[in-house]
């Protein structure tokens, strides 16, 4: 679509992955896209810019992150000596999570294009939050949506981006989470493009996002590659990492996609199960369909109504998914698996437990699997090395937590009780 | 000859411009909104823009986008839409019905059958507002097989290229839109270089043009007209008097309080913006 000369115009960069992608947003926005592609082509071959932003990576955020390996876990008769868990430690990143990486990214072209005024929207807070310290520091306004709900359950962050200097505004609309933060997102840009730059927060919505999100998170997965190569001598045999929209896993996969020999694996939030009808596992579920610009896997019904996603992870609650991901899972370069609440909870308290770390819930999903994975190693007498993204640091969470653990006492880890 | 083009040599010939409602089908239920497209048309509504509900419309303002909701709220389906269409087919068989619809709805149920369905309904064009020109190959290739006219949207201050683009791929007439943003009264249509933007869209020889976006009074229409517009498109006004009129609270599914009372408003409002599009 993008060699030949297209009616309405065409992309400087592949807007599709495979089938997944597209621009479908309204043909007003198209210049928007067109501008926001192109600032970040010429950024990308500009020096000044790569030297800025690597400035910015090291002095601002404290990168590289470290790499870590578990000390403790997998424990004994659970995998202990059989597979080596190394976590990727982006939940030291500054802001607590790898979200800032591609905010100070985006928030560097949005001043190139001379634009005034950052839009973001946001679930839990976390890109809210990043969005918010970023404008802070660079001196743009930022106005973030956030759906009522949220507003009201994450109150701590909402005061967090105000502090920022950040004006939250709760979008009552809809069911009043993250897909409807996207939407009226999206409508004040379409009124404001001109001075405001819409600062996606993940993997997903109308390309170029989805390539510019990747490109500026691709540093987890290369300073990965080398720590592990230095650490180990070889290259992990599992990556994983936990996938809402996808933003952090297409990070953590992006540098090893071409290494054949290592096996990707995107954690989704399976919820209460994927037979309860409560989750957000988008492509486990596998119905296809067009939201907020991307042509992607979508939970919907069979008229095309966008169905709530759940997740005990605010982070991960979102209908859609990158469509880079929806193509990496078509052609089965990488594999995505549904974990639940129960399992994410567990994991939360065994590396609290163990290793010393409090990792956010959605970063729980992925360690999740790495323990299952851990035990089947052991039970095929396998030796594993396993890569785990740890997206974000869990102090958000846990009040959630310590309520849902009272609420279900048969949760709480054995040691613990 | 389409209903389309029946439509504008006879208004051409009359010295008038086309007035055309939005009105969302299902909204609060189906046989309320018959009978509000009915009141349209007996108003003097040359042509009708239908929507079809959706979970996420994220092209319209507040007003259509709760209007939306209230449809699915009352448990509207595609299903319903098509029925509703036929039932307005059947008793106004010269109007044209232009469809509003976004892209998930044709994407989820398949192009082919989509299209087909909803020209056998009774309607001449479709509208996605989330499809742009760029995307709207295989959309366009599909309506064409089942005879439905594909409609673009020619956005306020759009490049030559764009506009050529838009012009090429609408059959029908063209939606044309005089300032940024959502639908929506919160801004009004721009007159400030109205006949520049019908103008530029002329250049290209394509479809009648009809305006849209913040038409909310009858200046609005007269403006439009002026400016060298086939007509003007309202939806958000005409909304915002079917919501005064509705009883119940989202998620719950609402009714209108007083039919008789609504359908006053609206033949009021409607005969207001029709009177305006006579050519002076």
């Amino acid at each position: 679509m993008t060699e030949k000369e297209n009616l309405g115009g065409s992309t400087l960069l592949p807007a599709y992955f495979g089938e997944f992608g597209g621009q479908f947003v309204a043909e007003s926005l198209l210049p928007a896209l067109d501008q926001l592609e192109k600032a970040f082509v010429d950024a990308t071959n500009s020096p000044e810019f790569r030297e800025e932003l690597g400035g910015y990576l090291r002095d601002y955020l404290g990168r590289p992150t470290p790499l870590t390996e578990c000390s403790n876990l997998p424990l004994a008769g659970e995998g202990k000596g059989f597979a080596r868990i190394f976590l990727k430690r982006e939940d030291l990143v500054h802001g607590g999570a790898h979200k800032t990486n591609q905010v100070i990214g985006q928030v560097l072209l949005a001043k190139r294009m001379g634009k005034t005024r950052i839009i973001a929207e946001t679930g839990a807070g976390q890109h809210g939050t990043a969005t918010a310290l970023a404008c802070a520091l660079m001196g743009l306004e930022c106005v973030v949506y956030m759906g009522a709900k949220d507003v009201a359950r994450q109150q701590p962050n909402v005061y967090r981006m105000q502090l920022h200097g950040a004006k939250v505004i709760p979008v009552e609309s809809g069911s009043g989470t993250l897909k409807d933060a996207v939407n009226e997102a999206l409508r004040d840009w379409t009124a404001t493009f001109h001075e405001s730059h819409y600062l996606l927060g993940t993997a997903a919505g109308p390309h170029p996002f989805p390539t510019i999100v990747r490109e500026f998170h691709k540093v987890i997965s290369e300073e990965a590659k080398a720590q592990m190569l230095e650490r180990t001598g070889k290259l992990p045999d599992v990556v994983v990492a936990c996938v809402g929209g996808g933003s952090n896993a297409i990070g953590m996969f992006a540098d090893f996609i071409d290494d054949e020999g290592v096996e990707l694996v995107g954690a989704e939030p399976a919820g209460e199960g994927l037979d309860s009808g409560k989750h957000g596992a988008t492509i486990t579920n596998g119905q296809i369909g067009i939201l907020h610009g991307t042509r992607s896997y979508l939970m919907r019904n069979s008229d095309g109504q966008v169905e709530e996603s759940y997740s005990i992870s605010a982070g991960l609650d979102y209908p859609g998914v990158g469509p880079q991901h929806a193509h990496l899972h078509a052609t089965g370069r990488a594999t995505y698996v549904g974990i639940t609440d129960a399992e994410a909870l567990q994991a939360f308290q065994y590396l609290a437990r163990y290793e010393g770390i409090i990792p956010a819930l959605e970063s729980s999903h992925a360690f999740a699997y790495a323990l299952k994975r851990a035990k089947t190693a052991e039970e095929e007498g396998q030796n594993l090395t396993i890569l785990v993204s740890l997206s974000g640091r869990g102090d958000k969470d846990v009040d959630h937590v310590r309520r849902t653990l009272e609420e279900n006492p048969e949760l709480i880890l054995k040691d613990n009780r | 000859m389409s209903r389309y083009d029946d439509l504008f040599a006879r208004l051409d010939t009359a010295g008038e411009g086309a007035f055309v409602p939005f009105i969302m089908l299902s909204d609060p239920s189906p046989e309320e909104a018959f009978q509000i497209i009915s009141t349209a048309i007996e108003a003097g509504a040359d042509a009708l823009e239908l929507g079809v509900p959706f979970s996420d419309p994220v092209a319209d303002g507040p007003t259509v986008a709760e209007s939306h909701l209230r449809a699915l709220d009352g448990g509207a389906t595609v299903d319903s839409a098509l029925e509703q269409i036929k039932r307005v087919r059947a008793a106004y068989p010269e109007v044209p019905i232009g469809m509003l619809i976004y892209g998930n709805v044709p994407f989820t149920r398949g192009l082919d059958r989509f299209y087909q369905e909803f020209a056998e309904a009774g309607a001449d064009s479709i509208l996605l507002p989330d499809v742009p020109v760029r995307e709207g190959a295989p959309f366009s290739a599909a309506a064409a097989a089942a005879g439905i006219d594909p409609i673009y949207i020619a956005p306020a201050n759009a490049s030559e290229k764009t506009l050529e683009g838009v012009s090429a791929a609408s059959k029908g007439y063209i939606y044309a839109i005089s300032r940024d943003g959502v639908t929506g009264t919160e801004r009004e249509s721009s007159t400030d270089g109205l006949s520049a933007v019908v103008d530029n869209i002329k250049k290209f020889d394509g479809a009648p043009i009809l305006l849209g976006f913040g038409i909310s009074s009858p200046q609005h229409v007269a403006d439009a007209i002026a400016a060298g517009a086939s007509g003007a498109i309202t939806g958000s006004a005409i909304t915002k008097i079917i919501a005064s009129h509705c009883e119940g609270e989202h998620p719950n599914p609402s009714t209108i309080r007083d039919m008789d009372g609504l359908k006053k408003d609206l033949t009021e409002f409607i005969s207001a913006m029709k009177a305006a599009t006579k050519k002076v």
